[in-house]
């Protein structure tokens, strides 16, 4: 990878202990299983994935929220300091999460504009006029009039609920903005308002976003590379324009397949058959190989390594070839 | 389960540990038994005698040793007031307070659940409003303005029940509806919030969907999930059944737990409080132990993980 | 005579209208799509009509199943028809199975109410289901309890129950919105060949146009408690023409198209109770003039294709959608 990278994370490991049965015996799972990936100013990268594939802690994990199990993530060339560290609280203003649920992020008795005022106010930005004048221009800047600062947050619709989030999130001007979901709760005329403003915001900002979603449509809309991540692991990464056009993996087939295209008949679609399983009963061999409709031997046996395919793609399966320029 | 169980016995004994620690501090701070016990005409010679028979010429943290020690070996002691031993002074006195507990615990369920319910299934209806007021009064009135207000009506006006005693079954009645009302009052409340929330889970909507008749959507589908908060609060109640007649019986004269406890307090009667004390600890880890296993019996997404608590 | 026909249907709840006489017809086995944003009264329309909407909702208009009134119908007629002539599915299967009941009980207690089997056959019976909707191992996990299914699966429960009283209509409320994408397609692609074996008719009920094309020949679109928009599946996304449908194509971006943006509805959906004067989409709209804030269009067309709308758009403005350009998706 380029030094040019905002973040780069390099085989991110993230184990939770889990108790099963009456006797307790503790059994790891690997949420999040060697994931290598980085993010460079003013791109966006798309992290697709369903239930369980580990999306969301990864995102946490990019953000230093929680201390990966192994591996390390690199923020802007330096190794992310350790959690509740003077410096790692130097860096929250940096870095920004916004997630799903608004209301859930918002406190319900706080006006709107305090609350996008509270991380300048921590980071003690300017004085408290210069503040002010901050909360109007970024309440403006999302698309929301200086007015509703003395809103709160059940007198807006879920859509202004997420511009508020996103105030608040670009206040300290951020280098990283990782969105977790952050569309999945609005209404499809309300999603694009959003998706629209992020990319915005973005170009204005040079912001380093990833942009974690189960919506393909959204990733393939807002992305410029995506990852597709199955039970913990990166399966395929590619530029977005490429993946969804010609899916190399056969989870990511099947992904893109699962889309409804009007006026393509289900009956040519590829629909696979079971659950994602369980990141606590890992399959043998290749995850995917219960699920997969081309598995081998090979599959069940051997874990595919995550390679090059081909100039800037990669992916980790047995049935598509490692390009040749691969060292 | 063994590490349930483990967890849950090791949480009893600190209960009890600090319950047995609060009386003996808050007893031996606030006043000397011997003064008390002999009066305060007796001469210093028998005080002084009383003392060193009761160990109380000790330092005070020697004296606590020596009485954790004893009651952990079972020795709950003797009373200092008559010299009978402390356990069989409140053995007998238990019989007495559960004919008041028991039918007053079972008037609560029978009134308040029923009568939540019912204002729950007419949410916004004069019924609830009633049912809700009357339970608002129920347990925000102290049970010893509730009981002189019978009194005064059912004895001193209408001339037709007791205010005092134990001598015949007439003589519960007041004592018993007394104990009732907070109860009943705060298990209305807490069925309808119960089956309140319950009604708006989509799964009642499914249940209505298919086709189920209303009576059996309500029956079987509501109320086993509004038990669990029910329970809990049931729950909570058994474990008072020896300790909630306190008022109620010195109001009445009911010679039960409750007035031996005010006799051996205002006698800083150590041995008979700490015994009272102990046993009621013990009904309420018992009857907390009940619930959590009750827990597991009404819900199951509980019993995969209840080794984790 | 069409299987289920409503005229009229109207809501408000405490008094505030949320459905604004909804006309719509339900032909035997024909599959229907209700599409609308959240709050627009795709889903109030079938509780209304089954009579499932909590006693403050006032529910007026009709709705015919057959020769049956099923609008101010007695409970115990309702109860017939609910599950038996008309089952519905819900959006979050999870929370739509009692939690302390077991899963296979719970399909049993619709077979008995409905085929009139009990104990031993009915338990039959409802395995049969289950393993007809594709939980493997069905008689094995006929105790479980929901909470022991994935997503996936409680969805396949919900099918099954529905199934239960082999009913002429399942109405389908966004039954794939809370499911993973691989999950979503399974059970789009179960209820397909469940409505090609039992011939029972379909209301799916979504946000998601996709998916509406997948399963329905019919759609119609919902705007703050009105239908705007009826047609075929195939005409609406050749050529939409309410302005809103239109904005709604453009908003959703698409998978097979760049990385460009997409054009947004400006505003939000109105809430009930404030709705504007006139069309109730004429303060979003780029082509309302001033009868549209004065004057509620009605919906107007044939059977076949209808639009509730003064600026229709003509097949000359709405061709331009990105609907008809596609490109392939191409497997390597």
């Amino acid at each position: 990878m380029t030094a040019a990278n905002l973040i780069e994370a390099a085989g991110l490991v993230k184990t939770y202990v889990s108790r099963k049965g009456l006797f307790g015996t503790a059994t790891h799972v690997r949420a999040v299983d060697g994931v290598t990936l980085s993010v460079a100013p003013s791109t966006t990268l798309g992290i697709v994935g369903e239930s369980g594939s580990g999306k969301s802690t990864t995102g946490r994990l990019l953000l230093g929220l929680e201390a990966p199990t192994e591996g390390e993530v690199k923020f802007d060339g330096k190794p992310m300091p350790a959690i509740k560290t003077n410096a790692w609280r130097d860096l929250r203003s940096r870095m920004q999460l916004v997630f799903q649920d608004p209301l859930a992020a918002l406190d319900r008795r706080v006006p709107i504009g305090t609350q996008v005022s509270e991380p300048l106010d921590i980071h003690a930005v300017g004085t408290e006029k210069e503040r002010q004048d901050r909360v109007e221009t970024l309440l403006t800047a999302v698309g929301l009039r200086r007015d509703q600062a003395g809103r709160y947050p059940h007198e807006l619709s879920g859509g202004q609920r997420q511009r508020v989030v996103i105030a608040r999130a670009i206040a300290t001007n951020p280098d990283l903005l990782v969105c977790d979901e952050p569309v999945s709760a609005l209404d499809v005329s309300i999603q694009a308002q959003v998706i629209n403003l992020l990319r915005d915001l973005q170009e204005a900002r040079g912001i380093a976003m990833a942009f974690i979603s189960h919506d393909l449509k959204v990733v393939r809309n807002i992305s410029d590379r995506v990852a597709v991540m199955y039970l913990g692991r990166i399966v395929e990464e590619a530029p977005s324009a490429d993946i969804f056009r010609r899916p190399l993996h056969p989870y990511t087939r099947a992904l893109v397949s699962s889309v409804p295209v009007p006026g393509t008949a289900l009956k040519d679609r590829i629909i696979l058959q079971g659950e994602p399983p369980n990141p606590a009963a890992r399959p043998s061999g290749c995850a995917f190989h219960p699920r997969c409709s081309m598995a081998t031997e090979r599959c069940k046996a051997e874990v595919p390594a995550f390679v090059t395919v081909e100039a800037g793609r990669k992916a980790a399966c047995h049935l598509v070839p490692a390009a040749s320029t691969e060292t | 389960m063994l590490r349930f169980f483990l967890i849950r016995a090791f949480r009893a004994f600190m209960t009890i540990v600090l319950v047995v620690t609060f009386a003996f501090v808050v007893l031996r701070m606030s006043g000397d038994p011997a003064l008390i016990i002999m009066g305060p005409e007796a001469p210093p010679e028998a005080i002084v005698a009383f003392r060193k028979a009761w160990g109380l010429d000790q330092p005070i943290w020697i004296q606590y040793l020596s009485y954790f020690t004893a009651i952990m070996g079972g020795d709950l002691g003797i009373s200092m007031r008559d010299g009978q031993s402390a356990i069989s002074l409140v053995l007998d006195r238990i019989p007495a307070t559960l004919q008041l507990t028991v039918p007053a615990l079972i008037l609560k369920l029978a009134i308040g659940i029923p009568a939540g319910v019912y204002a729950a299934l007419h949410r916004d209806s004069a019924a609830d409003r009633g049912v809700m007021a009357g339970a608002v009064v129920g347990f925000t009135m102290p049970s010893f303005v509730f009981g002189l207000i019978l009194v005064l009506v059912f004895s001193v006006t209408w001339g037709v029940l007791p205010s005092g005693g134990q001598d015949t079954w007439m003589h519960a009645i007041l004592p018993i509806a007394t104990m009732s009302i907070g109860g009943a009052g705060i298990l209305a409340r807490f069925s309808r919030s119960a089956m309140i929330e319950i009604l708006g889970q989509p799964y009642m909507r499914t249940a209505s969907a298919k086709g189920l008749p209303w009576r059996r959507v309500i029956w079987e589908h509501a109320f086993p999930n509004a038990a669990i908060p029910i329970v809990t609060i049931t729950g909570f109640m058994v474990g008072t059944l020896i300790a909630g007649a306190v008022v109620v019986e010195s109001l009445f004269s009911w010679p039960g737990i409750g007035r031996l406890l005010v006799v051996s307090v205002a006698n800083r009667d150590l041995a008979v409080v700490q015994c009272i004390l102990l046993m009621v600890a013990a009904t309420m880890v018992i009857s907390n132990f009940v619930v959590d296993i009750l827990y597991g019996y009404l819900d199951p997404r509980l019993r995969n993980n209840q080794a984790r608590h | 005579m069409p299987l289920v026909e409503i005229s009229n249907l109207g809501v408000a709840f405490s008094g505030v209208p949320v459905l604004h006489g909804i006309n719509l017809k339900i032909e035997k086995g024909e599959a229907v799509g209700l599409v609308g944003e959240s709050g627009c009264g795709k889903s109030v329309t079938w509780l209304a009509a089954l009579g499932l909407l909590p006693g403050k909702a006032a529910v007026s208009g009709s709705v015919r199943l057959g020769e049956e009134e099923l609008v101010g119908a007695p409970r115990e007629k309702l109860e017939q028809v609910r599950g038996g002539r008309i089952a519905m599915i819900f959006q979050d299967p999870s929370s739509s199975l009692n939690p302390v009941l077991r899963a296979g009980r719970q399909i049993a207690e619709a077979v008995e109410l409905h085929q009139g089997l009990a104990g031993a056959a009915a338990r039959a019976e409802a395995i049969r289901l289950m393993d007809l909707v594709g939980i493997p191992g069905a008689a094995r996990r006929f105790d479980n309890y929901p909470h022991e299914f994935s997503g996936g699966q409680n969805q396949r429960l919900m099918i099954a129950m529905a199934l239960a009283g082999k009913p002429d209509l399942l109405v389908a409320d966004e039954p794939t919105t809370a499911l993973d994408a691989t999950i979503q397609a399974q059970i789009l692609d179960l209820l397909i060949s469940l409505r090609q074996e039992t011939g029972m008719a379909i209301v799916f009920i979504s946000h998601d146009l996709g998916a509406v094309s997948q399963i329905c020949e019919r759609v119609c679109v919902m705007y703050a408690g009105r239908i705007v928009e009826q047609c075929s599946t195939e005409m609406l996304f050749r050529a939409p023409r309410h302005p809103y449908t239109r904005g709604l194509f453009d908003a959703i971006p698409r998978l097979d198209a760049g990385r460009e943006r997409s054009i947004p509805i400006p505003g939000t959906v109105p809430q009930a109770g404030r709705m504007p004067a006139g069309c109730a989409f004429a303060p979003r709209c780029g082509y309302a003039t001033d009868v549209c804030h004065n004057q509620v269009p009605a919906l107007s067309g044939t059977e076949g294709r209808a639009t509730a709308c003064f600026n229709a758009l003509d097949e000359m403005r709405s061709a331009t959608a990105s609907g008809t350009t596609k490109q392939k998706v191409e497997f390597a």
